[in-house]
């Protein structure tokens, strides 16, 4: 079986810089796939090659198993909400919302009612005569959503569409826009540079650095099984520390910073070879004396940030800093300054090659 | 001394009054008494009467001439506006270099002075001109007269008033957020549909305030009429020009001046309510 969206060997390249270079993903239908990667990363250049605004140096791009390459942006039936929302001015919410009907030429009050149900479906019943300046941000994000989605679009995509709002805010329309879009089914690709809005929202993240596919995966694996050291360090707070494996079967390492390590066995190793063992911070505990059957490491605390329900507690040993997360009712104990162990079960300790 | 700058600080709008004193004092003495005297002798000459309004707003060759500025204003802004629509588009779609030439171009007979460049109209279209030179020696044997007619006032009013239009539109389209055009692109628009729902409501704007610019202004274009139209096709500023220079009627001249300021005014308040005055500069 064929995915729904398929990019094959796409490739990006203005005059001498390459924005992005033989990208090959897909998105099944119904899926929410996440574009993640810092600004620069070719995400976005992605997405407006799937929008048509960009045209792709090599490769295809395929919708249901058709080239869309060679079509304009206004014949691919694709909805696409904008970091500013790109709302018509002068026409009213509904207006709005009723514009790409007009454009397929439906009738006027067929269409119309139409656009209303679609408000009433982003939770903006009474709001259809406003026009976009009289409303919040975070209406008109709604007004943007329906308008992308009220022509029954094969796809959705959203360009860094919660940037401009503030933070309850933004929470809100993540779970809003989740809600949404599986009401409709709607396939959907979501581009962002905040990892914590691709964790919540995504069946699939893809994680971008420099005009490359560092990984793709389910949230869950970019978290806990990174496959680059990227992705470690990109994805979520990490200790990220450069070893030598020893004894691939046994998962044993040897790391310069922290001595011997053991780590959840990969068959993937070799004995000898390089790798960076990834440390999450929230797998680390912290106490007085070394733990039992437990990797223990001896630090001075340097800084606690203090959250309230948790900590992050930074401190060093004799060669580097960790990190850890703490839970707030253990910190109290802890002041700067203080001496303490950090240890760490093996299975918590993730091997990345190279 | 500390006191007296804690007493500024405490009035500080009285600074911008200060600073706008002389010019205050420029227009009180340069513009508003001269306008008051109009006022004053359109009501008084050559006695105490109303004859003169009556004059001007009954009297058939004053109706004419009023009818006939009108439809000039019109038309020349409406030449101004077919001209300048497609210019300023092609200025924001150019390369920045391009733009900057165009709009040099564009701007260079705001650097001419008004004389010049009416004198030149009148030597390019002139009937031994090197227009009418041209189609004599393409073989047509009695080319029209384009001096002193409709169309050469109107083609030397557009090119002075063009720039007004072409600068108003360009700076509206120039702040269009290209995501707006890649919207209504990604919801199904292009060409023609893509033009009458979004760009052209987008720029109207422009439109409207290039169009009361180049209106107004025309409503008193006095040497350009004068000089290069037609002597049957007279417009206000010139007929006030003949009753004072000629018959020395300077009530009638004060009249219809007052009626052309009045309705000048009537045209800017309606396009105040409509869209904000302020919006007429940029």
């Amino acid at each position: 079986m064929t995915s729904y969206l398929r990019l094959t060997d796409v490739s990006k390249i203005y005059g001498t810089v390459t924005a992005l270079s033989k990208i090959d993903l897909t998105a099944e239908k119904g899926e929410f796939v996440t574009f993640l990667g810092p600004s620069g990363s070719g995400k976005t250049t992605t997405l407006m090659i799937v929008a048509g605004f960009e045209k792709a140096t090599t490769g295809d791009v395929m919708i249901d198993g058709r080239s869309i390459s060679a079509m304009a942006p206004h014949e691919r039936n694709i909805g696409i909400v904008f970091q500013n929302y790109g709302l018509f001015p002068h026409k009213t919410a509904r207006e709005n919302v009723y514009f790409p009907l007009q454009m397929r030429g439906q009738a006027k009050a067929q269409g119309l009612r139409k656009a209303a149900e679609m408000l009433d479906l982003v939770g903006l019943k009474d709001l259809g005569d406003r026009y976009p300046k009289e409303m919040s941000g975070g209406q008109q994000q709604r007004v943007a959503l329906a308008r992308a989605l009220v022509f029954e679009p094969s796809l959705l995509l959203l360009d860094e569409p919660l940037g401009a709002l503030d933070k309850n805010l933004r929470e809100q329309m993540q779970i809003e826009i989740k809600r949404i879009q599986r009401a409709l089914g709607v396939t959907t690709v979501f581009v962002t540079h905040d990892q914590s809005e691709a964790m919540s929202m995504s069946d699939r993240i893809v994680v971008f650095d420099k005009g490359r596919i560092e990984q793709a995966a389910t949230p869950l694996d970019i978290y806990h099984r990174p496959q680059t050291k990227f992705v470690a360090g990109f994805v979520g707070e990490s200790n990220l520390v450069e070893a030598t494996v020893t004894d691939a079967a046994a998962g044993k390492a040897d790391a310069a910073e922290l001595g011997q390590c053991d780590y959840k066995p990969d068959a993937a190793l070799k004995n000898g070879q390089a790798v960076t063992l990834l440390i999450r911070p929230e797998h680390i505990k912290l106490s007085r004396q070394p733990l039992e059957g437990r990797k223990n490491v001896r630090i001075k605390v340097d800084t606690i940030v203090n959250y309230g329900d948790n900590a992050l507690l930074m401190g060093h040993t004799e060669k580097r800093t960790l990190r850890c997360r703490v839970l707030g009712a253990d910190i109290v104990i802890i002041k700067e300054g203080d001496e303490c162990h950090l240890s760490w079960l093996p299975d918590a300790v993730v091997p990345i090659a190279g | 001394m500390q006191a007296t700058i804690a007493k500024l600080a405490e009035r500080p709008n009285l600074w911008p009054w200060l600073l706008l004193t002389p010019l205050a004092i420029y227009l009180a003495v340069f513009f508003l008494v001269p306008l008051a005297n109009v006022v004053f002798m359109s009501f008084t000459e050559p006695r105490l009467t109303l004859a003169n309004y009556e004059r001007v707003l009954t009297g058939a060759l004053y109706q004419r001439v009023f009818v006939n500025t009108f439809a000039t204003a019109a038309l020349v802004t409406a030449v101004c506006l077919l001209v300048g629509y497609p210019l300023a588009f092609l200025m924001t779609r150019s390369s920045p270099r391009t733009a900057m030439l165009i709009l040099t171009l564009v701007t260079m007979s705001f650097w001419t002075s008004f004389l010049v460049r009416t004198y030149a109209w009148m030597v390019l279209l002139g009937d031994s001109g090197p227009i009418i030179g041209f189609l004599k020696a393409i073989g047509i044997e009695q080319p029209p007269h384009l001096l002193f007619t409709r169309f050469s006032s109107t083609l030397a009013m557009v090119h002075i008033l063009a720039p007004y239009m072409i600068m108003n539109i360009y700076s509206v389209m120039r702040k269009i957020d290209p995501v707006l055009i890649r919207s209504a692109q990604s919801l199904g628009a292009r060409g023609a549909a893509l033009f009458r729902h979004v760009y052209l409501p987008l720029t109207a704007p422009g439109i409207a305030n290039g169009s009361v610019l180049v209106f107004v202004i025309c409503l008193g274009f006095y040497v350009t009429p004068v000089l290069l139209g037609s002597p049957r096709e007279q417009m206000i500023a010139g007929l006030i020009g003949t009753e004072i220079e000629e018959f020395l009627a300077f009530g009638r001249g004060s009249a219809m001046a007052i009626i052309l300021l009045l309705i000048t005014l009537v045209i800017l308040t309606i396009y105040h309510r409509r869209f904000g005055l302020d919006k007429l500069w940029g």
